[in-house]
């Protein structure tokens, strides 16, 4: 099983987001493999949901194309397994919490160790509510990846203190009025807090890698995979290039 | 619910349901909301401003008219009418705006956002935010906008707003979802102001209290008409606001029946219905856990009824709870059946309510011969029905002109 806080150990990790079918099995296990092998660290796989609501719309038509391609929880099961059958990248779930309820938290965090998804990201399950979860989460080694919000305050101590695996902070670079000297205050700001009680890996979601890759542990691309998936072409080859360039800007600029 | 509440584990749950499965960027606001919440809700200044406005702006207390013409016609008990569709504008929707905004107003918001599936909701926060000189937005579906074009008039002539939500099924459920995406990328001004008793904690108890005020009038106004309480209490659930008011005060008087009618769309066992009670299982979405329409992978359904305010694939928290309990009972009634009780009880008598409130109306046509004359009946219309008047035309494949 991926032991996902080590992989931060020695380097700057790079998490790219693929939504699972989207538009196809093939793609998205070629998509997967091809990050792997040219430098994305961990795959964030995206498990369709019918009502997204904490999804921007890049990720909400990703959906709508699974959707459109037939994805259910077995083929997202049959994706990793395909993945498994070359690689041992390491993936985590982001999904919704009623597709983990609805097929039992048991069976589904089974599956996660059988696949070796090592971490879930559920918006919509907030500390307060993963009680019901984490039993069997930690039953079977999967880490449950917290969310802190620019909104957090007053909560990030605690959240810092549930993460295993890593603590993924939203950041407000490229937010309506936000200046990149503010949004990188607000992130030192709430970097400091989780290092005061915690030395879990804190990853944060941005295409401004050169900006933010100084002050974290890792970067997760919600949007630019999927975008390059949904416009076509040479898909693969327009992966290779973006994650072989995000490696380079990372290395770069983590000094 | 007091009785109720004491076997629950917190004030966020009703037994296993409801919760705040809510983003993190929302809990801290939610809290903050709760916190308002539980500050005000027995303040004095802030009950007097409520009643106040209830009474003098909201045309409460709302009648109980009794139905004899109907009672006479089904032969069966007599039948109350509880007369939301007499508030200002139209539907028990104000009550509850009314309530929130107050809160929203000592919060020091100053944009009120809600969700809307018939426009009622809508409708009533779009009036108070003009009363309140708050800036105002309405997240309606496509569909809804579409088939309810009289009310997205009202709105905009109040100075809201009307936001038409294009993503997923473009109805009521894609509305709440546009609009806590909204709320969520603008809490520092806006408060949400939800509808039905729906969504996380606080605000099913937030719904819950701000419509009890229909059973808290209906029971002193059948003391004194009857001078004993109903058999039964009948109201339509889609998310459950009008339905939980209208129970709320006899929850505990084990005796009186509580019905609740959802809306069974072209019937119970098709897949164009709305019945969540009798068809959902037990799921997590909008911050509740409760029961929804979903399929086995816990894909939510997109689901149907004639009526833009029933359609809505889950229920609130509270009625699920009720369900298992079995204090209250949820039965279907299909678009057809509610079609006939529009026409029937504006026949009969001179009433043109609510689609929604219909299918309550047609529950009691059902209910009411198989009682006895000396039962008693309160049916709670929730809302008035001149919104429905062009779809119903066309459903009669009448072509008139709206």
């Amino acid at each position: 099983m991926t032991n996902l806080k080590e992989i931060f150990a020695d380097k700057k990790v790079f998490i790219p987001f693929v939504v699972a079918d989207d538009p196809d099995i093939e793609t998205t296990v070629q998509s997967i493999l091809t990050l792997a092998e040219n430098g994305a660290d961990i795959i964030e796989l995206g498990v369709p949901f019918s009502d997204p609501v904490a999804d921007g719309p890049v990720i909400q038509k990703a959906d709508l194309r699974a959707f459109a391609a037939g994805v259910n929880r077995n083929i997202v099961f049959e994706i990793v397994e395909k993945v498994r059958q070359t690689s041992d990248v390491p993936i985590i779930f982001d999904t919704y919490l009623n597709i983990p309820f609805k097929y039992g938290y048991d069976k589904f965090c089974q599956k996660c160790q059988e696949l070796n998804v090592a971490g879930l990201i559920i918006p919509d399950a907030p500390i307060e509510e993963q009680a019901e979860l984490k039993p069997f989460a930690d039953k079977y080694g999967i880490d449950l990846v917290p969310t802190v919000a620019p909104t957090s305050a007053g909560r990030t101590e605690k959240l810092a203190q549930a993460a295993t695996g890593f603590i993924y902070v939203i950041s407000i670079f490229g937010a309506a009025g936000v200046s990149d000297e503010l949004a990188t205050q607000q992130l030192q700001v709430t970097v400091q807090q989780i290092r005061a009680v915690s030395d879990v890996p804190i990853v944060t979601a941005t295409e401004q890698v050169e900006k933010v890759a100084g002050l974290v542990d890792g970067i997760l691309s919600e949007n630019a995979v999927v975008k390059i998936i949904a416009d076509g072409g040479d898909v693969q080859k327009n992966l290779k290039e973006y994650v072989l360039n995000i490696n380079n800007t990372m290395r770069i600029n983590a000094l | 619910m007091k009785e109720m509440q004491k076997e629950t584990q917190d004030a966020s749950h009703y037994g296993e349901f409801g919760g705040q499965y809510i983003p993190e960027g929302l809990m801290n606001e939610l809290n903050n909301v709760a916190d308002a919440y539980n500050k005000y809700k027995d303040d004095p200044d802030f009950l007097k401003e409520l009643h106040d406005l209830l009474n003098n702006y909201a045309n409460r207390p709302s009648l109980l008219y009794y139905a004899d013409k109907m009672t006479k016609d089904l032969g069966g008990a007599k039948i109350y009418l509880k007369r939301e569709d007499l508030n200002h504008t139209g539907a028990h929707k104000i009550n509850n705006v009314i309530g929130q905004a107050l809160i929203a107003k000592r919060m020091g918001k100053t944009r009120l956002i809600a969700e809307t599936g018939a426009g009622q909701h809508g409708v009533a926060t779009a009036t108070i935010a003009a009363l309140f000189g708050m800036e105002c937005e309405i997240f309606m579906g496509k569909i809804d906008t579409d088939r309810q074009k009289l009310n997205v008039y009202r709105m905009e002539l109040l100075g809201a707003k009307v936001h038409p939500v294009t993503s997923g099924s473009m109805v009521l459920k894609d509305a709440v979802n546009a609009a806590l995406q909204n709320w969520a990328s603008r809490i520092d001004d806006t408060f949400y102001v939800l509808g039905s008793a729906v969504g996380p904690y606080p605000f099913p108890e937030m719904v819950h209290d701000f419509q009890s005020v229909i059973s808290k009038e209906s029971k002193a106004q059948i003391l004194k008409a009857e001078g004993r309480l109903p058999d039964t209490v009948v109201a339509c659930v889609g998310g459950g606001s009008n339905a939980i008011g209208s129970f709320a005060k006899y929850i505990d008087d084990k005796d009186v029946e509580l019905i609740g009618v959802e809306a069974a769309g072209k019937g119970v066992d098709t897949d164009q219905t709305a019945a969540t009670m009798e068809r959902g299982t037990v799921g997590i979405f909008h911050g509740m856990k409760s029961l929804f329409l979903q399929n086995s992978d816990g894909q939510i359904d997109q689901v149907y009824s004639i009526s833009a305010g029933l359609d809505y694939p889950g229920v609130g928290p509270e009625h699920a709870r009720l369900a298992e309990l079995k204090r209250a009972k949820y039965v279907g009634i299909t678009d057809d059946e509610a079609v006939d009780a529009f026409e029937y009880i504006a026949k009969t008598e001179g009433i043109i309510a609510a689609i929604e409130s219909c299918h309550a109306i047609a529950y009691v046509m059902k209910l009411a011969p198989t009682m006895s004359k000396d039962q008693i009946i309160i049916c709670t219309v929730s809302g008035r029905g001149d919104k429905d008047v062009a779809s119903i035309a066309k459903y009669r494949g009448v072509d008139i002109n709206d």
